[in-house]
């Protein structure tokens, strides 16, 4: 295989990472960069759950066209916390923190991060904020939406603005330390032979992600405190009754929120590489190609925060060179979709979970990607901007895109994780469920955008009703769908048949120690001799 | 009515088929290659299933060739999006010269309407079809959006200064106005009409509200209430720069600058006047902030256009009558 391990199959350690140590100390204080992991798998599934919360009222409420299931100040607050704890409490964290965080070190052979206690610090400082943001929630909440926008979050809201900030401000910290983590870690602790053109796809978008973290993050906290002057000091840098200029806000905010928006695709990027690549058997078809567009992804994700603000008011020609820009950072995520495609060509496609949330990944994050495209093109923009045509698009992305492969790579490593198999049929059935569901509720709000509904709205023309109660029902199922999984995941620790070492036949590193790992990770520590993904010792085959 | 399933949005404005046109393009490629991946991963996933657990497919290399290919073909037809796009955009920025000018201020949570012969509107909007509409638009507190749908039309509408764009009517009826930008509680709440008129219908709307004073003419008597005219005047006494014919106009600023006096350059020179002294004059004028609201800005601002018109005189006080009709050819009001 492709790393020479002594054995294939490894001798039963006495203790893997799970069982060397018990206790609520052992965790708390753990410098384990897997157990810390699973602290943060803990964490973000709370904030999962209590984001989909408030979607599901948010959903009740658009079922009719009256304001009439929450009053219109709640019904603000929803969306707001339901923005607010998705993005930076799940979304941002979910695919570095818990499945970087375990399997970066394995993927390269080293026995953790390069600084462990820098690591759980991170996973601290995150429940700090986290709890910062969540008495806002329980005191009454926030109602300036995730954005923020100015001076509505500095002079006009009499909402929690300050402690929730406050609360993103911090769990900002956490992001950085752990894209800090991350970048010393790649560039020293490879095994030897692992060449940075040996990497695994995940590692390389990984390594990306953490650029644009560490890069992006403080711009963010920066703004989040020129907020908080203003709106405490009453320094005016925003709020024109105080000499300010609101639109600078939405530079600086977009300046990060945009590269934010990779941060969160671009690890279920590496996911799926890692997915298509094991349940093909087969080499990634265009490797290089592919470890490129993340680079390229990250460095033009960077330059086209001003398509946020094609009516803003901002010049004409900011919007032409924000807007071919914009066309350009498409090109790097189409080449991964059409290479992930090649890839199966000539495989032994397997229709495991994994991969059935591979095929969920390219399906929708195509049809989000398509569809930035309209948004891109400054004409049309003018017409979709702030319409449910944006909720459509951005959640095929998010959802679509980053929680369909944060869900692939859950169920792919979860054996490693565990130690246990999940239940494959209920699993199938989940991914149906959740397809069927996000395909239910999000894309009428393609049309409801076009016919011109606008977005953050309590109540709404009645026209429109036919169309929201669809994505109501939608939503339900979708919500089914997400309760499955947490159920037979939490089943299957208990219950679940033991796994072997290796159930999917991959070549990964990870693969090559026992399931779960040792607290080391591996019993020896293993050396490369080749590049990752070669399935067979046959010779290469040529095409085009 | 709750049981409609509308699809596609009316088109009211000269801008509506242009967008849609653009739209239908975008729906067809994005069919075409959305399909297209579908199908592929399909036919592969098909095609090359796992037939035994033991099987090792052999590996490939990649294709130069294949990702040249789909890296320029989609960047190619990208750039068509691009150009099309920003042609539309750049129509939707460039006013026709013979528009009807309406001014609209937002605050938390309603539109309010001023036309230039002075007639108000809360919520409502009444234009004539067949001519370009220009709207100045600034707010009394947080950021809006006026969106028209049926005209494929958006512009935030921010506090602290004046943003324009504008429309083409081609048909009459009612169509709604949203605002896009989330503003507060009432966000949804502040919704109107734009109440599309024949020509003919629209003059009797106008002499309706025959009792309102022009917002020229309101802003000449506030210039004179607040004695900017001992300082601003054509004769040698004058202490700042003589308004007449300043309007769209080259100035020079003391700092070696050049700008076009419009209207930002108005309401910041009266909110804040020592931003940008005209050159040869000292920064003596005090402001104005708190002195005036934004409705009399935008009356001072229309009074300091029509002293750049060509019939009007420096003092005048124009009856309604005569602004009614702008200096355009009576036959545009017909284009038919």
């Amino acid at each position: 295989m492709s790393a020479a391990v002594h054995e294939p199959e490894p001798p039963e350690p006495r203790d893997n990472y799970l069982t060397s140590a018990y206790g609520v100390r052992s965790w708390l204080l753990t410098r384990d960069h897997k157990r810390i992991a699973l602290l943060y798998l803990a964490s973000i599934n709370v904030f999962f759950f209590l984001g989909g919360l408030f979607a599901l009222l948010i959903r009740l409420e658009l079922l009719t066209p009256e304001g009439d299931f929450v009053q219109a100040e709640t019904y603000n607050k929803l969306f707001t916390m339901h923005g607010v704890t998705m993005i930076f409490f799940f979304m941002i964290p979910a695919i570095p923190a818990v499945l970087g965080n375990f399997f970066i070190p394995m993927m390269i052979g080293a026995k953790d991060l390069a600084f462990p206690r820098l690591n759980l610090l991170s996973w601290y400082i995150y429940v700090v904020g986290a709890l910062f943001t969540f008495w806002a929630i329980v005191h009454g909440g926030v109602d300036t939406g995730w954005t923020f926008y100015t001076p509505y979050s500095t002079a006009s809201s009499n909402s929690h603005v300050i402690a929730t900030a406050v609360g993103i401000f911090i769990t900002g910290f956490s992001s950085i330390l752990t894209g800090l983590n991350f970048i010393v870690t790649i560039h020293t602790m490879r095994a030897p032979g692992m060449t940075w053109f040996r990497l695994p796809l995940f590692v390389w978008s990984s390594y990306a992600t953490s650029l644009i973290i560490v890069l992006g993050t403080p711009v963010v906290a920066v703004t989040i405190l020129m907020v908080f002057a203003e709106r405490v000091l009453h320094l005016g840098f925003f709020d024109p009754a105080l000499g300010g200029d609101p639109i600078l806000f939405q530079h600086l905010f977009w300046f990060y929120s945009h590269p934010a928006v990779y941060i969160m695709v671009l690890p279920a990027m590496g996911v799926i590489s890692e997915l298509v690549t094991t349940f093909s058997r087969k080499n990634i078809f265009g490797y290089k190609f592919v470890a490129f567009a993340s680079i390229g992804i990250a460095v033009l994700g960077f330059l086209v925060w001003g398509h946020h603000m094609f009516v803003s008011g901002q010049s004409v020609y900011a919007g032409l060179i924000f807007s071919i820009l914009s066309f350009l950072v498409a090109i790097p995520s189409a080449v991964k979709v059409f290479n992930w495609t090649a890839t199966m060509y000539k495989g032994s496609v397997s229709y495991r979970t994994p991969m059935l949330y591979a095929f969920g990944f390219i399906g929708l994050f195509t049809i989000g990607g398509l569809t930035g495209l309209f948004l891109a093109s400054l004409g049309v923009d003018v017409h979709v901007h702030d319409t449910y045509f944006i909720i459509a698009h951005f959640h095929y992305i998010m959802v679509g895109g980053t929680i369909m492969g944060y869900l692939g790579g859950v169920h792919y490593w979860w054996p490693k994780i565990s130690g246990k198999l999940y239940p494959e049929g209920w699993a199938k059935f989940a991914a149906l469920v959740i397809f069927i569901g996000f395909n239910l509720t999000f894309f009428p709000q393609f049309i409801l955008g076009y016919l011109g509904m606008p977005r953050r709205y309590h109540a709404y023309p009645e026209e429109f009703q036919v169309l929201n109660v669809m994505s109501t029902a939608g939503a339900s199922i979708l919500g089914v769908g997400y309760i499955i999984p947490l159920i037979y995941m939490v089943w299957s620790m208990r219950y679940g048949r033991n796994a072997p070492a290796n159930p999917w036949g991959s070549t990964g590193l990870e693969w090559k120690t026992t399931s779960p790992p040792p607290t080391d990770n591996f019993e020896t520590p293993p050396v490369v001799t080749e590049d990752p993904y070669v399935y067979s010792h046959e010779e290469v085959e040529v095409v085009g | 009515m709750g049981q409609t399933l509308p699809l596609f949005p009316e088109q009211a404005s000269t801008m509506a088929g242009r967008v849609d046109a653009l739209y239908f393009y975008l729906l067809a490629v994005s069919a075409f290659f959305a399909t297209l991946i579908a199908l592929t991963v399909i036919v592969f996933a098909i095609r090359y299933r796992r037939r035994s657990e033991s099987e090792l497919p052999r590996g490939l290399e990649g294709s130069m060739k294949l990702e040249i290919a789909w890296t320029v073909i989609p960047l190619f037809i990208s750039l068509s999006f691009f150009f099309w796009g920003a042609k539309i955009f750049f129509a939707m920025h460039r006013v026709p010269d013979d528009a009807v000018e309406v001014n609209v201020i937002g605050k938390q949570w309603m539109w309010k309407v001023q036309h230039a012969d002075g007639q108000r509107e809360i919520n409502e909007l009444h234009v004539p079809i067949g001519r370009p509409v220009r709207l100045t638009m600034t707010s009394e507190d947080v950021i809006h959006d006026f969106f028209v749908p049926a005209f494929r039309m958006k512009q935030d509408v921010v506090p602290g200064q004046y943003t324009t764009t504008w429309f083409e009517a081609t048909k009459p009826g009612r169509y709604r106005i949203f605002c896009a930008q989330y503003c507060g509680t009432k966000h949804s709440g502040m919704i109107g009409w734009v109440h599309a008129m024949d020509p003919g219908e629209y003059q009797t709307w106008l002499s309706g509200g025959a009792t309102s004073e022009s917002l020229a003419s309101a802003g000449a008597k506030l210039f004179q209430r607040h004695a900017c005219n001992t300082c601003h005047r054509p004769d040698s006494l004058a202490r700042g720069p003589n308004l007449e014919g300043l309007f769209g106009k080259q100035v020079q600023l003391a700092d070696g600058r050049t700008l076009v006096a419009d209207e930002s350059y108005l309401r910041e020179s009266i909110l804040n006047p020592n931003a940008k002294t005209v050159a040869g004059f000292q920064p003596i004028m005090p402001t104005f902030q708190g002195l005036v609201s934004e409705e009399e800005l935008l009356q001072l601002v229309a009074y300091i256009k029509s002293l750049s018109k060509p019939q009007a005189s420096p003092s005048a006080q124009l009856p309604p009558s005569n602004r009614a009709a702008p200096p355009t050819p009576s036959g545009k009001e017909n284009p038919k």
